[in-house]
């Protein structure tokens, strides 16, 4: 109980230190020491809670609703100001939609409310906090070095870093709380500041196009806080002293109550996620500073969308909107994927296979049956490190070689060695096939077989799967491939992002090593514990899998052994004499340059068309949804 | 046993030539005589060629590019000049763009003379050239001819 | 049950009989043309002779990457022959070839730049057929091991008619065979030169092309899977389907990427799927 506390209250007084202190050499110390305890506690709370299961903590807070109420209306109050100011009616109509329910919510039906756990933990929660934790404060410790090279870099933006960590870690409390909670209304409450932290962190900058940025993010977000009230309205509305509004009481009071809420939380949960007629909110939030990014789109915000909708997976399970929900998943999985071939922007690249993961934990949540959600758990710990990996990789770059252009990241692996060998070790972890999401997506395939209509989610993994082969490849391909225009550059790397970097590319190899670990002890107990069943892989495919681990790792030092006389020699440029510089001798005694760029197949794999595909696809399906569920409801 | 005779790849290039040689070497390919039947095989790149079959004089736009395909090649290789202008400059020898055969580029090792070569020399050239493929790899891998071979023959 | 000596047989004979079959091939590839055509070893002599090579590189760690390409088809197939998963064994097979394609990337050559990016799209372009395949097996038999589905009764090739011809087609692209010769081509003629192989040469020419052997018996091995029931039968069905492989091999010229992709996807999705779905609606959902 009180490493629970702990976590949820200690970040949000750190936050406040940090908004009060403008030293950078304050925030430093500050920020390290509190990732070290953040990092510690939650150790702690793994070692202390593995095997306990599932417990629920009875706090009686009147207080704590009191000012969760004032809290709420004060951020309400807050991008109402800002919503007139910038002349974004749209989210000052929908927040003030949003704070009429709340009001509504808290002055007249939550009245005689008797909620008796307020906070709960269990294995999932467990998962939660330990990627919340662990890869969010490394993040944190990344932004430290991060912050200070980016205001170099950008003197236009002004310093507010204050804000930023203030932001930052406001965040983490919120994802914190927004886990451990039972009681829905304050998971709301933690949602609605998830919400405003990444709307100031989007828009960071300042700047035009950031502004507008944060604002689409906020106003989808919103929409999404809408469905969340309505939620909580109806449980409400359905027994007043608020007996459903724990989740663990509504999980195991029946679909036939539960259904309603949890669609339309799950409809919070996919504009939170990103997931297709929402996506743009993630892909324009890239213009935020990388750790931003990172913290987003990796450990938290996103998270926080599946998290919920894991939750409620086995309500879902069976039910035509649990289908909807997870064919809205399985379409921004297919979709995402493919768009993300023709981006040549490493962020974009990164945010469309953020968004298509998450399509893809949805679609798992959404059919629902125990394998699935085994798969999504999985799924969710391997994205959050190898992502988090992956941006903190391409933030490193892009303050170094001035460009977060994939063709410009040719011969990287020359200039800049180390970073882009972690770079493969994310890329990998993405991927290919002793790592982490491909176990993911393999179990899933397995999974779906046995689904009702699971053909056409695996028929959606066999296609999607395949065309991520093809953008992570090329990338790889571009980092690895030895450029003789360039040459290694002085390495002028930060140690805390380099010890940021290595751990987390340590942990990319090490998840795939323990993850059998990780399964038996707290993602086969959970899905025991909700479903009475639950999956594993069989033992000799962890074996095999180990096996082809080990011996990618042991096969670079072939390179050690010696060799007789490999004769380097420039690539055939069709007979034309070429250097080694990769200039050829054109006609007219004209010396040419070699430029090679990728392939992005526009014609078939464009944004904007496939977007617009995606959109009406999502759009429609939730509208679907939403008539199956007022009919189900009237 | 080696296998270098057994598997002869080629890459042919045409130097300047009239073309009627490079007829009579694609004639070679044909069911007719069907060069297959020793292994050979026209690659058409020289990283994976181990004979290079030239027809035509070397003039100043090819200088170099003969002299690219040649040091791309690897060790073993020969170098087969097919017809009378690859061997001398033959009828263009006089001409002011014209250096002369392809043996002032690189080292050849057997002349296939001819205008235009007859498919029946070409194939008895490229058999000979395989024997002295062999001497080169031999020679390749004594000890004290390696740094020689290594460097592959142009200065 | 997994069997390792099986994967041990295929790790030590494989070669002997891919590079037979890459014999047999050109024989007949050559009578197809009228003409004699090289002795029936003649990928040994070849794979003898490269060996004997210099080794020219652009880059050294090309060396690294011919030779992962090789462990990991091995990987794969022994996987497959000692019984294992199929969906791992695809997984795996694909790890193999992105090391193939990483070797091409490494060598900053045009011709092998351009090769490797067809090579990903041809990848793109069979997996799903061969993802969907391993499905239908596991809709058949219930399994996803190979030595469960290789020891079914059940002839699968009867419920699997649509799923059989989809991987025929996508076999040709694997097989690297005319129109779908995309990415590097054993015939001269090839407009991107050897595709990703240009840079290749000497042993780590000698490496792929043992690679290749060893993924011919590999894929001929998953033809078998569909005829499973009746050695007699399977054998037959692998001698002509390679034969057809080899007769279109040499009847259809070289098509675009577009055309390749587009119709891997649309027969995968046509054949395969609609396939899958009526044999998933016949049983009622699935035996699980």
């Amino acid at each position: 109980m009180i490493e629970l506390a702990f976590l949820i209250l200690f970040p949000a007084i750190v936050a406040f230190l940090l908004l009060a202190f403008k030293n950078g050499q304050v925030r430093n110390v500050v920020v390290k020491i509190a990732a070290g305890l953040i990092g510690l506690a939650t150790i702690i709370l793994l070692i202390t809670y593995f095997s306990s299961g599932l417990v629920l903590f009875s706090v009686h807070l009147e207080t704590a609703a009191e000012i969760m109420f004032v809290i709420s209306l004060l951020i309400a109050g807050f991008i109402l100001y800002l919503g007139i100011k910038q002349r974004k009616y749209l989210a000052v109509i929908l927040v003030t939609i949003q704070t009429l329910m709340f009001i509504g919510i808290e002055g007249w039906l939550a009245k005689d409310v008797q909620q008796v756990s307020n906070l709960f933990i269990d294995q999932f929660s467990l998962i939660m906090a330990a990627i919340v934790g662990i890869i969010g404060t490394l993040i944190c410790v990344y932004a430290l070095a991060y912050m200070e090279t980016y205001h170099a870099h950008h003197p236009e933006i002004p310093d507010r870093q204050n804000v930023f960590f203030f932001m930052v870690f406001v965040f983490l409390a919120a994802m914190f709380g927004l886990i451990f909670s039972n009681n829905l209304l304050w998971v709301y409450f933690f949602w609605e500041i998830t919400t405003l932290a990444s709307f100031i962190l989007i828009g960071y900058s300042k700047t035009a196009e950031s502004t507008n940025n944060a604002f689409l993010a906020l106003e989808m977000n919103l929409l999404g806080g809408i469905a969340f009230a309505g939620a909580i309205i109806y449980l409400l509305i359905a027994d007043p002293t608020g007996s459903f509004l724990g989740i663990e009481q509504l999980l195991s009071s029946g679909q036939a109550l539960a259904l309603v809420p949890a669609v339309l939380i799950s409809f919070a949960g996919i504009t939170k996620a990103a997931l297709m007629p929402f996506s743009s909110w993630l892909v324009g939030a890239m213009v935020a500073p990388t750790p931003v990014s990172a913290l987003l789109h990796s450990s938290t915000m996103v998270k926080a969308g599946v998290y919920i909708i894991v939750r409620f997976a086995p309500v879902l399970s069976g039910t035509t909107e649990g289908l909807i929900i997870g064919l809205v998943g399985g379409f921004t999985f297919l979709l995402g994927s493919a768009i993300a071939i023709s981006q040549s922007n490493a962020k974009k690249v990164l945010a469309y296979s953020t968004i298509a993961n998450l399509g893809l934990i949805v679609a798992c949540a959404g059919v629902g049956t125990y394998k699935l959600v085994w798969a999504a758990i999985l799924l969710i710990i391997f994205h959050a490190i190898a992502k988090s990996l992956l941006f903190l990789c391409v933030g490193t770059v892009e303050h170094q070689i001035g460009s977060r252009n994939i063709e410009d990241m040719s011969g990287l692996i020359v200039r800049m060695p180390k970073v882009a060998v972690m770079m493969l070790v994310g890329i990998a972890g993405m991927f290919l096939a002793p790592f982490g999401m491909l176990i993911s997506k393999w179990v899933a395939i397995e999974a779906f077989i046995e689904a009702q209509f699971g053909l056409i989610f695996v028929a959606i993994l066999a296609f999607g799967g395949s065309i991520t082969v093809f953008f992570w490849s090329k990338w790889m391909g571009k980092i690895i491939s030895v450029d003789p225009h360039v040459t290694r550059e002085a390495d002028t790397l930060k140690s805390e992002k380099r010890i940021v970097l290595y751990i987390l590319a340590g942990l990319t190899v090490l998840i795939c090593l323990i993850f059998p670990l990780i399964s038996s002890s707290l993602i086969e107990p959970f899905v025991l514990s909700v479903y009475g069943q639950t999956a594993r892989l069989s033992q000799d495919n962890i074996i095999i899998m180990a096996m082809m681990l080990f011996l990618l790792m042991i096969m670079p030092f072939s390179m050690l052994l010696p060799r007789n006389g490999a004769r380097k020699v420039p690539p055939y440029m069709g007979g034309r004499p070429a250097s080694s510089d990769m200039k050829f001798l054109g006609s007219m005694g004209v010396t040419r340059d070699v430029t090679l760029s990728n392939y992005y197949l526009n014609d078939l794999f464009g944004e904007s068309r496939l977007l617009m595909a995606g959109t009406a696809l999502g759009f429609g399906l939730i509208l679907l949804a939403m008539i199956v569920l007022v009919g189900m409801i009237l | 046993m080696t296998y270098l005779k057994r598997s002869p790849w080629i890459i042919h290039y045409d130097a300047s030539s009239c073309n009627g040689c490079d007829i009579e070497v694609l004639a070679c390919l044909t069911p007719m005589y069907d060069v297959e039947r020793f292994g050979i095989v026209n690659t058409g790149n020289p990283k994976h060629a181990d004979i290079f079959v030239v027809t035509g004089s070397i003039n100043e736009q090819n200088r170099e590019v003969v002299k690219n395909i040649y040091e791309q090649m690897p060790d073993p290789k020969v170098v087969v000049a097919v017809g009378i202008c690859a061997a001398s400059g033959g009828v263009f020898r006089e001409c002011y763009n014209v250096s002369g055969g392809i043996d002032k580029i690189i080292p050849v090792d057997v002349y296939v003379p001819g205008c235009a070569a007859r498919p029946e020399s070409i194939i008895d050239g490229i058999v000979k050239s395989l024997s002295i493929l062999e001497e080169k790899r031999t020679k390749m891998n004594s000890p004290a001819a390696k740094k020689d071979t290594q460097s592959g023959g142009i200065q | 049950m997994m069997s390792p000596v099986y994967g041990l047989i295929y790790i030590l004979l494989a070669p002997i009989a891919g590079g037979l079959v890459a014999g047999i091939d050109r024989k007949i590839t050559a009578r197809m043309q009228g003409r004699v055509g090289p002795p029936l070893l003649q990928p040994f002599y070849d794979v003898g002779k490269l060996f004997e090579k210099e080794n020219l590189v652009v880059t050294r760690s090309q060396d690294l990457y011919a030779l992962c390409y090789l462990v990991f088809m091995l990987v794969a197939g022994a996987l497959f022959f000692a019984g294992g998963d199929l969906l791992l064994v695809i997984f795996a097979f694909t790890l193999s070839h992105i090391f193939l394609v990483l070797g091409a990337y490494a060598s900053s050559s045009p011709y092998s730049f351009i090769g490797a990016e067809r090579e990903l799209i041809q990848i793109i372009a069979y997996e799903p057929m061969i993802i969907l395949s391993a499905v239908g097996m596991y809709m058949v038999t219930a399994s996803f091991f190979v030595s469960d589905i290789v020891v079914s009764s059940i002839p699968i090739v009867l419920y699997l008619p649509g799923v059989f011809i989809g991987f025929l087609m996508v076999l040709t692209i694997k097989l690297r065979k005319s129109p779908f010769d995309l990415s590097t081509s054993h015939h001269a003629h090839q407009e991107i030169v050897k595709g990703v192989t240009t840079e290749f040469t000497g042993p780590n020419l000698g490496k792929i092309e043992i690679a290749h052997w060893y993924e011919y018996v590999f894929l001929l091995g998953f033809i078998f899977l569909f005829f499973a029931f009746s050695l007699p039968i399977a054998l037959l069905a692998i001698v002509v389907a390679y034969f057809l492989e080899i007769l279109i091999d040499n009847t259809f010229s070289r098509v675009k990427w577009q055309f390749t992709l587009k119709s891997a996807w649309i027969i995968a999705g046509m054949l395969g799927l609609i396939n899958l779905a009526v044999l998933y609606y016949l049983s009622g959902g699935l035996q699980a």
